[in-house]
């Protein structure tokens, strides 16, 4: 990016172009964090049958997603650093599916 | 930064030698050590997302065909103490992080203070991994030799668990699938647990380093790459959380 980061970069030292993330982020993030945790647990008593999972499930990813992008600085890093990260989940996405897809298939025709 | 900027900044540095004492002479820039280090800290990360993910795997097909027995070996776990344990770690991420802000911000007391408070949000966390393992021992609900099918062929015979979720007894062969949730709760929360471990040893040193002005000289790539390291079993913790804890509530 050609032009300085607009929050909190005016201090910005050590490391060179480093790009430091405000206090302030972190304190939301991790409000969000803390709010989405109360609410997986409220949902867990409430009976929504297979959606139980969907719901827990869905603000676990949320929840990562947020400390991968912000707590890990990936939202400000590199290119490199992005397509790193997204390559990562992209094949633990692809193992899981094959193997998923393998075990759930295999009762197929047998009834 | 973009990549493009990295070159520039190294074309202009190119011609003469004066940089910080921490960059290494084979860089160019202090920059480019930065994120080749913290490059090198995702590909770790990343063989840890695959270490884990046969965990997850393992979990996903096994409860996929003892239902019955993980819908019922999960309802031994505490709600309380998991969603505590989760509050706990997520505040932990948010010390560590304000951590590494205050090496990049030169804040040395901060830093320190932070790195404690993580320091014991940690160790607050394997506690509280202890008072749940501890009361598996006692039911015994580890398995092994000593493993007990009683909860689970008799819900009644554990009245603070059968006066939550009134589970209907399993038949003996289903009840002793129970060993394989226990076995992959253990594996699970242990490895993560031993990632804590790990981690709570390299704060106590850091700690020390830092109060010796450490990291808060305009090179905090090693506060930067633990904070990842962190906020990894963080997030390890994060998926633990629902597929132990919450999602067998109610079937």
């Amino acid at each position: 990016m050609s032009e300085p980061h607009a929050h909190d970069n005016a201090a910005a030292h050590g490391e060179d172009e480093h790009h430091i993330v405000s206090w302030r982020v972190y304190l939301a993030i991790v409000l969000i964090l803390l709010a989405a945790t109360g609410t997986t647990a409220a949902v867990s008593y409430v009976d929504l049958g297979i959606f139980n999972a969907v719901v827990a499930l869905a603000i676990g990813v949320t929840k990562a997603t947020l400390v991968v992008l912000f707590f890990m600085h990936v939202k400000y890093s590199t290119k490199l650093t992005k397509l790193t990260v997204a390559s990562g989940i992209f094949t633990f996405l692809v193992l899981i599916g094959m193997t998923l897809a393998d075990y759930i298939t295999r009762a197929w025709g047998n009834w | 930064m973009s990549d493009s900027q990295v070159i520039v900044h190294g074309a202009e540095k190119a011609g003469h030698h004066e940089h910080p004492s921490y960059q290494r002479h084979h860089f160019e820039t202090t920059a480019q050590q930065f994120d080749a280090t913290n490059f090198a800290m995702w590909i770790f990360l990343l063989t840890e997302i695959m270490f884990f993910g046969g965990l997850f795997m393992a979990y996903l097909i096994f409860r996929n065909w003892y239902y019955p027995a993980f819908v019922e070996g999960s309802h031994q776990l505490s709600m309380f103490w998991g969603t505590m344990n989760t509050t706990v770690l997520i505040v932990s991420s948010f010390t560590m992080a304000m951590g590494v802000w205050c090496a990049e911000k030169k804040l040395k007391n901060g830093l320190v203070w932070s790195l404690i408070l993580t320091f014991l949000l940690g160790l607050g966390f394997l506690g509280i991994k202890s008072i749940e393992w501890t009361e598996k021992v006692e039911k015994h609900h580890v398995p092994g030799f000593h493993y007990s099918i009683q909860a689970f062929t008799n819900p009644a015979s554990d009245p603070e668990v059968y006066k939550e979720y009134h589970d209907n007894p399993l038949p003996p062969d289903m009840a002793a699938h129970t060993q394989v949730y226990f076995f992959l709760y253990f594996a699970m929360t242990g490895m993560h647990a031993l990632h804590m471990v790990i981690g709570v040893g390299i704060l106590a040193v850091m700690i020390f380093l830092a109060r010796a002005g450490a990291y808060t000289n305009g090179h905090f790539t090693f506060v930067e790459n633990f904070g990842l390291y962190w906020h990894f079993v963080d997030i390890i913790w994060i998926f633990l959380y629902p597929l132990l804890y919450l999602i067998s509530r109610h079937t």
